[in-house]
């Protein structure tokens, strides 16, 4: 048996390459140690996913580990689709909607903070950290503040280790949650190529 | 009088009966299998009240049983006034136990719903409420005048008894609670205690309504008085006790003196003049006095109102 | 409806030890209302196990169905094919359903993943409030419409008792907070129907045997049943 925590989640030979093509997710390294977590963002396409593209046109520094999702509002966001990414192999998962007050179809960013504090309560049931999820609130002229929660919260991430149950395979949590929200996530229009408002 | 005229021929019942002035008293079993300490309570009470409450697993707490207790008390030279809460015991149950407290020569019985299991030491316990209060006091009386059981059957011997009920003249809705007195009446209540009074003009106000339906006449109604040993118990009942009535002016007045001996001179000096005030209102039979854990006070309390000595019944 | 709670994680996982093949089932009726055993709740358990036990280290495969209604045998032909497969079955339907999917799968292991808890009535979204407790023998025609059995905490039938204090029953627990006395309730609206007189009524011992104080119950409609 694995006396020593760290023996059990050395990288197996046969990820390895793939994980150099396809960094973070299969790079499993020991410890927190250059450990690069996968962090899945479900965003929300009015705010945050709106301010990542302006923080993607300001230039401005945020880690590659986090991949988006997009959602028409976080509303659409369930108890099982957070489950789901973690057990697909995220480290990390949050939920970034309007400010509160200001969502479009009003309380949808209100039933996404319920739904991530309930699996917050799931987590802890099964002894995995609750800080592995989160609900993040910005609006879409927040370019600096997407970039700045996206940093802190991959640190949080490196911080807790890898995901316990992450599977060991040569796909990432991205790919398998994007096919499982299936219509419910909107097309990635990305990102960086779009100018940004003025 | 013969004694045939009488119902259950207890003494409290012929104190009542005979238009006398009512002191009874209150005794809880201990906690363990204690056999001294009704026979101490019973020593300090005996002389000067007409009987005794015996109370039933109060406040849903596990004490010994009201039925060897009420028999300990009677060895004791005390009247026991038996109490039976429908929380723990089915009609079955409360049949037998009748019959066997009567064959033992417990006469006075005071029916009662009995505080919910939430508030005792067995909070996880089921609770029976097979019968309600109104239901156990009929069931009694037909055994008593009907010689029937409560499925109708009959009996042979009947259990000669004093049926008594409470009465929360505080609790709420308060327009139904004389109504709620006369339901019991019609049951076969002879007897009834009400619950601790703090608040007199509210229970004047109630005994206005009950006088108003003329049901002094047809029940004898004790009225419990519980004397105050200081402020933090003025304070608990006010808060803590739920259907208790225990008006500001009360609890000043016993923040007013200081603790220990000075206050618990004030909480008897207060019963005294309460029992006073309460004997003038027309229709109350005698008084209930509720000294939990303070019987030792009672003696002093009862001579202090003048209610000494208690009268002897044939 | 039926209500129910799930059960705590914990005493759901320990029922798993030593199976290596676990269906969570749910159900669609009831149990889904309430939120708690429904398609979706039995997807959420079912994953919170494979995590759990993941993390473990243990070799366990759980999926999870769900059946329209588990206590009608009809419906659970359309999962049985599934639940064949299982030697383990989580039932996250009310005490009926999990018993009907444990007869009809019998001795197939059937394990309750809830807690059926009353007959209740949703106060608001999410809330549900008890509301029958199938005693056999209506009363609530004299008690307007209000039920003494189950809404008293003592079921009482001829009034309050003397805890009830502004309306709110001598009960109060920490987890429920206030309760409304239920004869408080019934005095306010017999007095608004203008019946405040049934009140005054003494009212017999209730006949308890017609509830499950009488054994368990069965009820047949001869004039229905198929010719
Ligand atoms: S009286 Fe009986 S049948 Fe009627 S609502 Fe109450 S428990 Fe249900
Ligand atoms: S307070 Fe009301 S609801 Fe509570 S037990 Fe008494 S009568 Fe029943």
């Amino acid at each position: 048996m694995a006396d020593e925590p760290t023996a059990a989640v050395t990288a197996p030979a046969d990820t390895a390459a793939t994980a150099a093509q396809a960094p973070p997710a299969a790079a499993e390294l020991p410890a927190n140690e250059g450990f690069e977590p996968e962090i899945i963002v479900f965003a929300c396409h009015y705010c945050a996913y709106a301010a990542a593209d302006l923080a993607g046109s300001m230039r401005l520094q945020y880690p590659s580990n986090i991949r988006m999702i997009k959602l028409p509002c976080t509303g659409k966001l369930e108890v099982i689709h957070l489950l789901r990414a973690l057990e697909a192999g995220a480290d990390g998962v949050y939920a970034a909607g309007c400010l509160e007050g200001e969502c479009h179809y009003l309380k949808g960013n209100l039933w996404a903070k319920k739904r991530v504090g309930y699996v917050k309560k799931l987590l802890e049931e099964i002894g995995v950290d609750p800080g592995r999820v989160e609900m993040y609130n910005m609006s879409s002229a927040m370019g600096p503040q997407f970039a700045e929660t996206a940093r802190d919260f991959t640190a949080r991430i490196r911080g807790l280790g890898p995901n316990p149950v992450r599977p060991r395979a040569g796909f990432t949590a991205h790919e398998v949650v994007l096919k499982q929200m299936g219509d419910l996530a909107m097309p990635d229009d990305s990102a960086s190529d779009t100018p940004s408002g003025s | 009088m013969s004694a045939t005229q009488y119902k259950a021929g207890s003494n409290l019942e012929k104190i009542l009966s005979e238009g006398k002035f009512a002191v009874t008293g209150e005794c809880g079993p201990p906690k363990s299998a204690d056999g001294t300490v009704i026979e101490e309570k019973a020593k300090i009470l005996k002389g000067f009240v007409d009987a005794v409450n015996i109370t039933d697993n109060q406040t849903a707490v596990v004490r010994v049983c009201s039925m060897a207790s009420g028999l300990q008390a009677q060895q004791n030279g005390l009247e026991a006034i038996m109490q039976m809460t429908c929380r723990d015991r089915n009609r079955l149950a409360m049949q037998a136990d009748i019959l066997g407290a009567s064959i033992l020569g417990i006469k006075n019985i005071l029916c009662l719903t009995g505080d919910h299991m939430s508030f005792g030491n067995h909070p996880e316990a089921k609770g029976v409420h097979d019968l309600d209060a109104i239901n156990l006091i009929k069931m009694y009386k037909d055994m008593r005048d009907e010689k029937k059981f409560q499925c109708g059957d009959d009996m042979d011997v009947a259990p000669a008894l004093y049926i008594g009920c409470a009465e929360n003249p505080f609790g709420d809705p308060f327009e139904f609670r004389a109504l709620r007195l006369k339901k019991k009446v019609e049951a076969g209540a002879d007897f009834m205690q009400t619950q601790c009074i703090f608040n007199i003009p509210k229970f004047k106000k109630w005994m206005e309504e009950v006088r108003a339906i003329g049901l002094h006449k047809e029940i004898k109604i004790l009225a419990g008085l519980t004397p105050l040993k200081g402020v933090g118990a003025a304070k608990y009942m006010k808060n803590f006790v739920p259907g208790m009535d225990v008006p500001q002016e009360i609890v000043d007045r016993m923040a007013s003196v200081e603790k220990g001996p000075p206050a618990q001179a004030e909480g008897k000096k207060l019963a005294v003049e309460m029992i006073k005030e309460i004997a003038e209102i027309e229709g109350v039979a005698g008084v209930h006095l509720m000294a939990v854990e303070w019987e030792v006070a009672v003696p002093e309390i009862v001579e202090m109102a003048g209610l000494l000595p208690r009268p002897a019944v044939a | 409806m039926i209500t129910a709670e799930r059960k705590p994680f914990d005493e759901i996982y320990a029922m798993t030890e030593g199976h290596d093949k676990v269906l969570v089932a749910g159900c669609d009726t009831c149990v889904a209302v309430c939120l708690t055993g429904g398609e979706k709740e039995a997807e959420i358990l079912a994953a919170e196990l494979r995590i759990k036990a993941k993390e473990d280290g243990r070799d366990v495969q759980i999926e999870h169905t769900a059946a329209i209604r588990q206590c009608e045998w009809e419906y659970l032909d359309a999962i049985a094919a599934k639940v064949e497969e299982y030697p383990a079955v989580l039932s996250m339907a009310c005490g009926i359903g999990i018993q009907s999917m444990a007869e009809k799968f019998a001795p197939k292991l059937v394990l309750p993943a809830v807690n059926t808890n009353m007959l209740g009535m949703p106060q608001e979204h999410a809330v549900w409030l008890e509301r029958c407790g199938a005693c056999g023998e209506c009363v609530i025609g004299d008690t307007a419409g209000i039920c003494p059995v189950v809404r008293c905490s003592k079921s009482l039938m001829n009034g309050p008792c003397g805890g009830s204090h502004d309306g709110k029953c001598e009960v109060t627990t920490p987890e429920k907070g206030d309760i409304d006395c239920a004869w408080a309730l019934i005095w306010d609206r017999l007095k608004a129907q203008g019946r405040e007189e049934l009140m005054l009524v003494n009212r017999p011992p209730k006949n308890w045997s017609k509830s499950s104080s009488g054994g368990p119950r069965k009820m047949v409609r001869e004039e229905a049943k198929p010719v």
